[in-house]
């Protein structure tokens, strides 16, 4: 038996992150956002100035899909975005198989895919080894599933985040250069108050 | 569960919770979810909190261990939890294989700041998990109720 090699040679990691995330997420106003550690919250700290309705995190490595699922099942009419990176969500990528099967109609997943640990030293990941988060995401059951890599496929995945009526999952394939310098509030539990006392008007 | 308005049920399929698993599956006002591993019912429950919505997380005693570094999360960022865990690797115990996580169960769920509600006769499973309920939602702690193998008995093996 012959064995095909399906390792994807092909992937682009040419996108500035500085400017592909602001350019697919678009407005932050319209979306409660969790994002997970490293490189992506600084992304998200940097782009919405650390606003309220951003919850960042610095550890809990691979939480930040389930932290979004129970966000969008617990607001429905809010339409939610989890900010994650190729790194933390391969730490936990079975989440995308349990929010698949939920199917909440209001959460987006955006993946700030570097193919690189950044925050550790850029070490190669996965991604950069022909890994295909898309692809994971596909037989995890993902129906609205697009992988941005050129400057002309940014439009599309920002509507896909903004307007799919399920589950989608956009990779947004970056060049591994640094993150903005942003210093955004560490302190977890200050973020948890801000964010509740933003979105319920008490803590 | 429903009384202190619990509406995301998360859970890894177990035996030793599958009657209430039911429940959050016929129970239209509640989310019935199904984990791929236990640690994403931590996360989920935080999520939950930022969103004014409580959840409960059904796990055995093995599921414990899978969960300690998102612990830091409720820790850190004192996020209220309450988890029901059926126990393995106690009283009676005859696989092997369960042993060194049921031992270390309370041990390790202390270490992270969760609370342990030991519960060993059926007449104290309710006031128990109400107990914990308050201590949870009321009070915002990390508290885990543990149904020992006193209780609902060792597998056969």
């Amino acid at each position: 038996m012959a064995v095909k090699d399906t390792s994807n040679t092909s992937s682009i990691f040419e996108l500035d992150r500085q400017t592909a995330v602001p350019a697919v997420i678009g407005n932050h106003k319209d979306f409660l956002i969790v994002s997970g550690l490293a490189g992506t919250s600084k992304d998200m700290a940097s782009l919405t100035d650390d606003a309220a309705n951003l919850y960042t995190m610095a550890g809990a490595m691979g939480a930040a899909t389930g932290m979004g699922l129970g966000l969008a099942l617990a607001q429905p009419d809010k339409r939610v975005l989890v900010a994650t990176g190729d790194g933390e969500l391969l730490m936990n990528v079975g989440t995308l198989a349990t929010i698949a099967v939920l199917n909440p109609p209001n959460l987006s997943i955006v993946c700030v895919d570097n193919g690189y640990y950044g925050e550790t030293g850029y070490q190669k990941s996965h991604t950069s080894r022909g890994v295909d988060l898309e692809q994971m995401a596909i037989g995890a059951g993902m129906k609205m599933t697009s992988t941005v890599e050129r400057e002309d496929q940014l439009e599309d995945g920002a509507k896909m985040l903004r307007e799919s009526n399920g589950r989608s999952f956009v990779v947004l394939r970056v060049n591994p250069k640094e993150p903005p310098a942003y210093k955004r509030l560490m302190e977890p539990s200050a973020c948890r108050v801000r964010f509740r006392s933003a979105l319920l008007e008490r803590p | 569960m429903r009384a202190h308005d619990v509406t995301q049920v998360a859970y890894v399929p177990d035996a030793g919770h599958a009657h209430l698993i039911d429940l959050s599956i016929d129970d239209p006002d509640v989310h019935s979810i199904a984990l791929t591993t236990e640690e994403e019912g931590v996360a989920l429950a935080a999520g939950a909190h930022l969103g004014d919505a409580r959840a409960v997380l059904l796990m055995q005693s093995s599921g414990v261990g899978n969960c300690i570094n998102f612990l830091s999360l409720m820790k850190n960022g004192q996020f209220p939890l309450l988890t029901l865990v059926s126990m393995r690797g106690e009283f009676g115990e005859g696989n092997p294989w369960q042993m060194a996580m049921g031992q270390a169960v309370r041990p390790v769920l202390e270490a992270m700041g969760v609370i342990c509600l030991e519960v060993t006769e059926p007449e104290d499973v309710g006031p128990t998990v109400e107990a914990a309920a308050t201590m949870v939602f009321n009070a915002g702690n990390a508290v885990a109720v543990l149904l020992t193998q006193r209780l609902i008995g060792a597998k056969a093996f």
